[in-house]
């Protein structure tokens, strides 16, 4: 995908804040994510990191300040912001395929309709993305066949079926069994390394470690630290950091 | 047996009006109940005020108000209508309000997850009630969907009080003329109606199978 802007970063949050009644869930938070960067997001349930992911598609809306993809901001309503989101990828922790629809309808749904592609064209590129994933032989069965790591592969094609510019994950391996984690996070590790652009909340440290350019440790609606992974997870500078990070590492 | 022979031709024209009125008025009340379904759940509050408007005044208004309304009403603001279209359009109007109620139950019942990954996909409102969530919560609304049809069907009958020939208006009439066959002429009325629910609930029993087995 050419693009006009390459300098600039493909996603850039300034001065964001989105309350839920009294709650100041996000707080003042600036964020660039430069293409091809790899940003894991980690901090206590209910910091706010899946609002956090969720505001940069608009899934959840901000009461203050600018959220940016690929220098577009993000359009309030309609089929404009219809059409930013077809250029964000999003997994989801509960898969959220549709149940209606056989593996191969989940991938081809948002190509056909969304970017108008031809049912054959859109069919031959889900089953070279489903093969990626390696669930090509599941194509014609529905998600409720499958297992946990299956659907959260398939859901993983059916985003890059957009051919998206950026895909967010949030706690995509957390509703898993411990078997099916590496799976997903194979997937996802081989998709950092062709160069996609991603945001993923998860706590799995050896993926961060592996896969991550940066560490964002969130806290209480804030962006507390911000480092690469390597130097986030042996010299934590803030104490609450290093608090979280002593608590995740016992188990 | 003669009784029917003899009256077969006003059996039969009668069957054919309660069977119009539902099918036309069915249709009219599963278009429009759908679309004002789709408009409760909108992100747009004009057209969830509008239909909630709708669905309330409807709802708690007797039918034959209803009918009342539009065959005597509606003229005097100089919109004349015939009986047997009016009967249909109080029918569908009414009727729509529940199934809308039912079909949005339907759309509540599917989780908000599948909306989301639609919308996520870049799928439109429109796109996503369409594609996603409405085939969805067409499954858990067969059978109250069932049950609103049915008793449309039944409700067909007030037709009978504005001059609409439909099954229930041969109790007076045959009844009348023939003083003596009370008990026949129940009967043929009441088959005429079974005709029409019997088959439908073992249709709508197929179509929830069908469906159920897709999920
Ligand atoms: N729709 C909502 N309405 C009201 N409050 C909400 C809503 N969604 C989230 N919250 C609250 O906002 C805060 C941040 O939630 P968020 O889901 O972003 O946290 P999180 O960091 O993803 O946590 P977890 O690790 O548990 O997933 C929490 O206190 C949560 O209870
Ligand atoms: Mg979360």
């Amino acid at each position: 995908m050419t693009s006009r802007s390459n300098g600039d970063p493909l996603v850039r949050l300034s001065g964001v804040n989105k309350w839920f009644g009294e709650l100041h869930v996000l707080q003042d938070i600036d964020l660039s994510i430069d293409r091809g960067e790899v940003v894991v997001v980690i901090g206590p349930s209910g910091s706010g990191k899946s609002t956090l992911c969720r505001a940069i598609n608009r899934l959840e809306a901000i009461e203050q300040g600018e959220i940016t993809i690929d220098g577009q901001r993000l359009p309030e309503e309609g089929k404009e912001l219809a059409r930013l989101r077809s250029d964000v990828g999003m997994v989801f922790q509960s898969f959220n395929l549709f149940a209606h629809k056989t593996i191969l309808e989940n991938v081809t749904l948002g190509p056909i309709k969304v970017r108008r592609q031809s049912k054959a064209d859109a069919e031959k590129r889900a089953r070279e993305l489903l093969e990626r994933v390696g669930v090509a032989a599941q194509a014609d069965k529905y998600p409720a066949q499958l297992s946990g790591g299956q659907q959260q592969r398939v859901a993983i094609a059916r985003a890059l079926a957009m051919d998206p510019k950026v895909m967010l994950f949030d706690e995509p391996t957390s509703a898993l069994d411990p078997e099916m984690i590496n799976e997903v996070l194979d997937v996802m590790t081989s998709l950092a390394r062709d160069g996609m652009t991603m945001v993923v909340v998860t706590h799995e440290m050896g993926f961060a470690r592996r896969a991550a350019n940066r560490v964002v440790f969130m806290d209480g609606g804030r962006i507390v630290e911000s480092a690469d992974p390597e130097t986030f997870f042996t010299t934590p500078q803030s104490a609450r950091a290093k608090d979280f990070l002593s608590k995740i590492l016992e188990h | 047996m003669q009784f029917y022979v003899d009256n077969f031709g006003l059996f039969r024209d009668a069957f054919l009006t309660t069977l119009s009125l539902s099918l036309l008025g069915g249709l009219l009340a599963l278009v429009l109940g759908t679309l004002l379904a789709a408009f409760r759940v909108s992100p747009i509050t004009p057209l969830r005020g509008l239909a909630t408007f709708y669905v309330e005044t409807f709802r708690n208004t007797p039918l034959t108000v209803v009918f009342f309304f539009i065959i005597f009403g509606l003229p005097q603001i100089d919109f004349v209508i015939g009986f047997f279209p009016g009967a249909v359009l109080a029918i569908g109007l009414y009727t729509a309000a529940f199934v809308c109620e039912a079909v949005r139950s339907g759309i509540n019942a599917v989780a908000s997850g599948q909306a989301e990954a639609a919308r996520a996909l870049g799928l439109t409102f429109g796109q996503s009630l369409r594609e996603v969530v409405l085939p969805q919560a067409f499954r858990t609304v067969v059978p109250p969907l069932g049950n609103v049809l049915l008793a449309m069907v039944k409700n067909t009958s007030i037709a009978a009080g504005f001059a609409v020939s439909e099954l229930s208006s041969l109790l007076p009439r045959l009844v009348n003329a023939n003083a003596g066959e009370l008990v026949l002429v129940l009967i043929g009325v009441v088959v005429g109606y079974m005709l029409i629910t019997v088959p439908s609930a073992f249709a709508l029993h197929r179509v929830e199978r069908r469906v159920a087995i897709l999920r």
